[in-house]
């Protein structure tokens, strides 16, 4: 399988007043053509930074400060402004979660799709509005050419979000972002998302990093899952292992807290602790340790991180 | 387009309210029209006919049902002081106004929109800098205070400008009249001469009905244009890879604009009121200095007639911002 965004040793630092938050840490993952790999973790252990920084869309006060991030063998993390600005919407989109705020809400759909392609496909003002017409039917809008037409505000949540689709994979790029993308929509509509992007991921052998709190959601949708806590990434294999014998222990504590698969992590309470404060100066090697029940003497080593079957990797001194 | 008409019929009370204001206003002012009139040294015996001429020994409610049937016949009455009838005085007087009015507003706009952009986009910069300092003192500074200024630095000192009074020098003479507006009339007849003369007079009082308006459109637009390049869509662009000048002018600028505009509607209605002063000052013949001139000398017909006006500009303006609204936003055309 092709690689179509390699990421090493990423890291990211906010500067605040209040000190610098070491929002990521030596984050690495892999994600291969055609590929769908879930990013799951608590609110707060950096998913939606992952996606920013490597899009280079962190506010002013983000920073790589170090790793690298190739996309189709272009590196990303050394990119110039406009560089990145020419590679995000045409090789590397991404979609968000509430749909609606995301659209712009005083021009029509239509257009906001024409913008993406004729900024990157160099299209005429009339290929185009066809060609956004083209994304709309794809993406099961019915009535495409008259709603191309509309405005957000006359769309349900769930159509704004097929519009967003429209939006990013309008330019066929290789990489899909999906941030939360089916959060506060009903489930029926969730699905129907859902189905959208696997299928357009299936015909054009985009890469898509799923970042979701709902670990349902990343069971039934990704081949592979990594699990995030506080700015690292503590476990990953493929996601039939990950949650047959999940390895580390916050993982553990995740799958455990979600009895039937089918819970939401942002609704967890069983999971005792709380994230450490990432603007500590003395950060343990391994983030979980203040709240891990199988803490070790060990654990104050720095963390390595170890496969521990095939395609199998965690960050753990005394995994399960 | 109903909901349009919607809004013009809800403006009639409020014009139904100022007519019954202004009438009780000029006749509860200080200072009897009558014997204004007849002069110091008239007898009691005159004072009494220039009364009954009048109609001012009339009861109230019976002057107020005259006055009313008058109005419908576009008549508001004489002017006492110029011996014209009020209408014909304001006509003659509302493109002055306007003309001084407009080119103060759009001044203030020129510079004040795109400082404010630019101070949002390039926050801490040099523009954001002089963003601050004009908001700051525009809000310091009363505006017969700048006129006064103004007039003292580039007239009595420096004498870059003409002399102020009024809408020509003393050596022009008026354009054919088209629109009212000296600028456009001597244009259409390619009258450069008049041009030049008509827009040395109003430099300084646009100026500083610009400087007075600028604060608010600036302060307005920095911090609208700041709302919305933090909003959820904007990311969306950027995500996009929309090139950015895409992204300031149609991305955000547009939906920035919608509050502009209602503030715009909001200035104006401060620059009509600010015009009162600034056409004391500079002796220009606008309705509201025929208003100053009317009040001093207790002649209540313009009074009447300007406030009225006002009125009716208030609801014409607000229509218009309302009419703008809805071309910008979608969403004001649906409700
Ligand atoms: N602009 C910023 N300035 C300072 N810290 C930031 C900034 N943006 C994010 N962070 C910090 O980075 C960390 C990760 O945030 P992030 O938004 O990536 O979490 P998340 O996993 O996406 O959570 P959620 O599931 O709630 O979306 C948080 O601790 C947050 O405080
Ligand atoms: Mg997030």
């Amino acid at each position: 399988m092709t690689t179509v965004l390699d990421v090493t040793d990423f890291s990211v630092e906010f500067r605040t007043r209040s000190g610098t938050v070491k929002a990521l840490d030596r984050v690495a993952f892999r994600i291969g053509r055609g590929e769908t790999m879930a990013l799951v973790g608590e609110s707060g252990s950096g998913k939606s930074v992952t996606a920013y920084a490597l899009l280079g869309l962190l506010d002013a006060a983000g920073r790589i400060t170090g790793g690298r991030a190739s996309l189709e063998g272009v590196e990303l993390t050394t990119a110039s402004p406009a560089a990145l600005a020419a590679i995000r919407g045409r090789r590397a989109a991404m979609i968000f979660q509430n749909p609606r705020a995301a659209l712009n809400p005083i021009r029509p759909i239509g257009q906001q799709i024409a913008d993406v392609v004729r900024r990157h496909a160099g299209l005429s003002r009339r290929d185009a509005t066809s060609r956004a017409v083209e994304m709309l039917r794809e993406v099961g809008i019915p009535d495409p050419v008259r709603r191309a037409g509309a405005y957000p505000f006359e769309l349900s949540g769930g159509m704004c979000q097929r519009v967003m689709i429209a939006i990013a994979v309008a330019t066929r790029p290789a990489l899909l972002i999906a941030d939360e993308p089916t959060t506060g929509l009903d489930v029926t509509t969730q699905a129907v998302v859902m189905d959208i992007m696997a299928k357009l991921a299936g015909e054009t052998g985009m890469a898509t990093l799923l970042i979701t709190h709902d670990l349902a959601l990343a069971a039934e949708r990704s081949g592979r899952i990594a699990v995030m806590h506080a700015g690292h990434i503590v476990e990953e294999a493929a996601t039939r292992a990950l949650l047959a014998a999940p390895r580390h222990p916050y993982t553990r504590r995740l799958l455990a807290a979600t009895p039937t698969a089918a819970g939401d992590l942002a609704e967890l309470r069983s999971i005792p602790g709380n994230l450490p404060d990432l603007r500590r100066a003395d950060l343990p090697p391994c983030r979980f340790a203040a709240r891990c029940p199988q803490h070790l003497e060990a654990c104050e080593a720095p963390m390595v991180w170890r496969d521990i079957a095939p395609a199998h990797r965690i960050a753990c001194w005394n995994p399960a | 387009m109903r909901g349009v008409l919607w809004r013009l019929a809800g403006s009639l009370p409020a014009l139904a309210a100022v007519v019954v204001v202004t009438f009780i206003l000029t006749r509860v002012l200080p200072g009897d029209t009558a014997t204004y009139f007849a002069g110091p040294t008239a007898s009691a015996e005159s004072i009494a006919q220039i009364r009954t001429a009048l109609g001012l020994d009339r009861p109230l409610p019976e002057q107020f049902w005259s006055y009313v049937v008058a109005l419908f016949h576009g008549d508001l009455g004489m002017s006492l002081t110029t011996g014209q009838p009020v209408l014909v005085d304001i006509l003659a007087r509302l493109p002055a106004s306007a003309e001084l009015t407009l080119c103060g507003l759009v001044l203030a706009m020129a510079v004040a929109i795109p400082l404010g952009i630019i101070a949002a986009v390039r926050q801490g910069s040099l523009a954001d800098h002089a963003c601050r300092v004009i908001v700051t003192a525009g809000v310091s500074l009363p505006v017969f205070f700048t006129g006064l200024l103004l007039v003292y630095v580039f007239y009595f000192l420096l004498g870059w400008s003409p002399a102020p009074l009024g809408r020509l020098d003393a050596f022009a003479s008026a354009p054919p009249t088209v629109t009212g507006f000296y600028l456009i009339d001597a244009a259409l007849i390619g009258d450069w001469e008049t041009w030049r003369s008509a827009f040395a007079q109003l430099v300084l009082p646009a100026v500083t009905l610009g400087l007075f308006a600028l604060a608010p459109i600036a302060r307005i637009t920095r911090a609208s244009m700041l709302a919305v390049l933090g909003a959820e869509f904007i990311r969306t662009a950027r995500a996009a890879g929309l090139a950015s000048r895409t992204i300031i002018l149609t991305y955000a600028l547009r939906n920035a604009l919608l509050p502009v505009v209602t503030t715009l509607g909001m200035v104006f209605s401060f620059l009509l009121g600010a015009n009162v002063l600034v056409e004391k000052v500079f002796a220009w013949p606008g309705i509201g200095s025929y208003a100053v001139e009317a009040l001093i000398a207790s002649d209540g017909a313009p009074v009447q007639g300007f406030v009225l006006t006002m009125a009716i500009l208030y609801v014409a303006l607000n229509l218009t911002i309302d009419l703008i609204n809805r071309a910008l936003d979608p969403r004001a055309r649906q409700a």
